[in-house]
């Protein structure tokens, strides 16, 4: 529980960085459905977003890599077809955890706050069906 | 200057991700599995957050511009429409069935673990899906 804080009031001041100074939500499927529809000018801080958010991963699957372990028993198809939802889904939607759930629930939106509940709500159902398809439940 | 900006704000975001549990599915999807064994600490990472951003967005917001742009760029849509709810509802089945949301996935993507290297690819898949039909106005 200690390092999910630590880890959340990190996310906290990256996202407050980014209000600070670029005036903008850190809302990672929006600045990614920008990169792959790009419009003119509106590029650059995106790509760079991403360059960031790997070389932070870099560093810190070099220190720590034991926080990289994934021990879910999901096949590839399920990664490919929770893939496609998450990239439909955010974009229809508008936002993911990072600008629904974070930035959003923040400035009190509405909108967020029922796409957060929304979106957990699903996750919990989501998983409920995973695991009675396997009779795990 | 702004894209240094945003390269920092990933970076940081990165190191946040990582270090909360939010690039393991495993941890995740107990986060979610609310009904069989619950592990509940990712809720510290959304209250971490929340808790900071909260503070700083309303002192922010104080100012009448951010210092780098001569104005503030946040979403202004208030409709509670049925894209909202349904987009919602889609992402939320994804994120559940693997256990990983779009930041984590590029974060987690550098231990070069090939399912989520899949699960990228098809996220992008499924962006361009949206952004077609949306173009062809069928969305």
């Amino acid at each position: 529980m200690v390092n999910a804080i630590i880890g959340g009031l990190i996310i906290g001041l990256a996202v407050s960085i980014m209000l600070l100074f670029n005036g903008r939500v850190t809302g990672i499927s929006g600045i990614l459905g920008g990169i792959i529809a790009p419009k003119k000018n509106d590029f650059d801080w995106r790509l760079a977003f991403f360059i960031g958010l790997l070389s932070g991963g870099a560093l810190l699957f070099y220190l720590k890599p034991e926080q990289f372990v994934n021990l879910s028993q999901a096949s590839t198809v399920d990664y490919i077809i929770a893939g496609f939802l998450v990239g439909f889904g955010t974009l229809l939607g508008n936002g993911c955890t990072s600008g629904h759930g974070v930035c959003g629930i923040s400035r009190l939106s509405i909108r967020s706050i029922l796409s957060t509940l929304t979106f957990i709500g699903f996750g919990v159902l989501s998983v409920l069906i995973y695991k009675s398809l396997r009779g795990e439940l | 200057m702004r894209p240094l900006i945003t390269f920092v704000v990933g970076f940081i975001f990165a190191i946040g991700l990582a270090l909360s549990g939010m690039t393991q599915p495993h941890v995740v999807r107990g986060f979610l599995d609310i009904f069989g064994s619950w592990n509940y600490s990712l809720m510290g990472v959304m209250g971490g957050a929340i808790a900071l951003h909260s503070i700083a967005f309303y002192l922010i917001r104080k100012r009448a511009t951010p210092l780098l742009d001569a104005q503030f760029h946040l979403p202004t849509k208030k409709d509670i429409d049925l894209r909202l709810l349904a987009g919602a509802a889609i992402f939320g089945l994804g994120w559940g069935w693997a256990g990983i949301c779009p930041g984590p996935s590029f974060v987690a993507a550098v231990s070069g673990d090939t399912n989520i290297l899949w699960f990228i690819a098809s996220m992008l898949g499924g962006m361009g899906v949206f952004k077609f039909l949306e173009a062809k106005k069928v969305l």
